[in-house]
């Protein structure tokens, strides 16, 4: 048999994981990585940790620096595809050249959303903050003289937000909707983390947007206004889905089906770039999360080396902290609730038709895997003891027949 | 390849797997003198309610989730094996939200704490399983 030639663009945790498969599967077939970023495979999520000294760039290299020769693959770094012509099956590159492909793998993420905003232009010192280049931009810009504004209390806005804090004069968070995390947290959860970071100098406002810019002045909804000297804009990521346009189905992410499959032969998509079934929802979500990304990619990658491996059970799911306060969050926040608030922890559990849909942890959040496998696995609530796992997640609420599988049976 | 396995049947309650464990970390030969006065953290924990007790530590998953969601490439495998290089681990807790035994802990301000079959030890048996007094852990091979 011919060896197969497999072509991946995108050189982070979904085409990290699809490497790491194929290589299992097939020792000799010839992996070429197209990146358009000219670095080492590196962790996105630590760019905010970057900023603060708590890594460095060696240290957030997502895998060692062997990992590229120990998998025979070739890294193009620096490299963007700029068309994919699946007819003759090969990628164009940005200097013309053309890669021929026999497997295909869109791996290539997403990209900030800048809203278009009246007077952004004038902004001289604007960021947005997703890749390490962008991390290095703002670290330029940081001083203890400089007032920042952020646009958008998410996931990526409030992380940076921990990040630079105390290397600025002051920050302010300003965010259309009215609680922060809004994505991953309800409205009493929300708050107790908004009480948080307002302790440790962080100052937000909430249901408010900007309305136009001039130079250092954002002039808000509300009719207020913030001065600032660097501006962050975090309202969002869309997924980079043009290569594949009028070549395979595109919603708002591209369609994959459990296989990581495309609708086009032969190409392959996984991770930020994507759109899957959400089973705790029953809905179609893009799930921009790293763990989802690095599953999706090696199914893609078993797929692609001729395997049969499909990744069904995607669910939204985050763990994040700041400044010491966890955050564990999954699944989709409908049905009944179990509330729980003491010593400054926060838990709320939901769930409907026998099924835990999902929970929020907030402070304590010890064993929340046993929450998420519930989820994960669809598990009946009346196979095990509900109450008791609501109280304190553990797997004594499983029966012991389970237990002695669990804790006695092969993995 | 071996494995811990727990037999709650056997299981006494008795927590000396955990300290134990907790031992194992220390260079000290003594273990009360090595233990006193400090709040253990380890990497087996027990869990227990009435009469119902046993111990939970890593089970060394073939398709392990904490690997696989890990952001930073900090746990990985080898040999079926799962280790945490702790210079990597930045703290987020993500394997604690894939983990589905719970077997991932986490001490405040550190990075986290799991089993790693005490394999930089001399004997290449778990601390646990030695110190088990009624064979409730075991280590072997099994299907």
């Amino acid at each position: 048999m011919n060896e197969v030639r497999y072509v991946i663009i995108g050189n982070s945790a979904a085409g990290i994981g699809a490497v790491e498969k194929i290589r299992q599967l097939d020792k000799s077939g010839e992996i070429i990585i197209i990146s358009s970023e000219p670095y080492h495979t590196y962790s996105r999520p630590l760019i905010s940790y970057l900023l603060a000294g708590k890594t460095d760039e060696q240290k957030m290299k997502y895998r060692d620096d062997t990992f590229y020769e120990r998998n025979n693959c070739l890294l193009l770094a620096g490299r963007s595809a700029q068309k994919i012509d699946p007819d003759t099956k090969c990628v164009i590159l940005d200097d013309g050249s053309e890669i021929s492909y026999d497997k295909l793998l869109v791996a290539t993420g997403s990209s900030p959303f800048v809203p278009p905003i009246e007077g952004l232009d004038t902004v001289p010192d604007r960021h947005t903050f997703m890749s390490l280049d962008d991390a290095k931009g703002l670290q330029a810009s940081l001083g203890r003289d400089k007032d920042v504004l952020i646009l958008g209390a998410g996931l990526i806005g409030l992380k940076c937000a921990e990040g630079i804090l105390d290397k600025v004069k002051s920050i302010t968070v300003v965010d259309l909707a009215p609680r922060i995390l809004s994505s991953i947290l309800d409205t009493d959860g929300a708050a107790l983390v908004q009480e948080h970071l307002e302790n440790k100098g962080i100052r937000f406002i909430l249901s408010s947007g900007v309305k136009r810019f001039d130079r250092g002045v954002a002039e808000l909804d509300n009719g207020s206004t913030v001065n600032f000297d660097i501006l962050v804009i975090a309202v969002g990521v869309r997924p980079n889905t043009k290569l594949l346009s009028g070549i395979a189905e595109i919603d708002r992410g591209i369609v994959i089906n459990g296989r990581s499959e495309t609708s086009a032969k032969d190409i392959y998509a996984a991770g930020d770039c994507t759109q899957t079934l959400d089973i705790s929802s029953g809905q179609a979500k893009i799930m921009a999360l790293l763990p989802n990304a690095y599953m999706q990619g090696e199914c893609a990658g078993a797929n692609m080396a001729g395997g049969d491996m499909s990744f069904e059970k995607a669910i939204p799911m985050n763990a994040i902290g700041f400044f010491g306060l966890h955050i564990i969050t999954a699944g989709s926040y409908s049905g009944d609730t179990y509330t729980d608030k003491k010593d400054g922890s926060y838990k709320k559990l939901f769930y409907s038709n026998d099924r835990l849909n999902g929970y929020i942890l907030i402070g304590h959040v010890d064993k929340a895997g046993i929450y998420t496998s519930l989820i994960r696995e669809q598990i009946p609530l009346s196979s095990i003891d509900f109450s008791l796992v609501c109280e304190k997640p553990g797997l004594m609420a499983f029966t012991r027949e389970v237990r002695s599988c669990k804790l006695g049976g092969a993995v | 390849m071996k494995r811990v396995y727990v037999n709650e049947k056997w299981c006494l309650g008795c927590h000396l797997c955990e300290y134990y464990c907790a031992f194992a970390d220390t260079n000290e030969t003594d273990m009360a003198r090595a233990l006193k006065d400090i709040k253990i953290n380890p990497r087996i924990r027990i869990e227990e309610k009435d009469e119902v007790c046993f111990a939970v530590s890593c089970r060394h998953c073939r398709e392990p989730l904490c690997v696989k969601g890990c952001i930073t490439g900090a746990l990985t495998i080898s040999d079926g094996v799962i280790t945490i290089d702790t210079d990597r681990c930045i703290g987020c807790y993500t394997c604690i939200l894939c983990c589905p035994y719970g077997a991932i802990s986490y001490s405040e301000g550190k990075t986290v704490r799991k089993c790693e079959l005490c394999i930089r030890t001399s004997d290449k048996t778990p601390a646990c399983v030695k110190g088990c007094p009624n064979g409730a852990i075991v280590f072997e091979e099994r299907g």
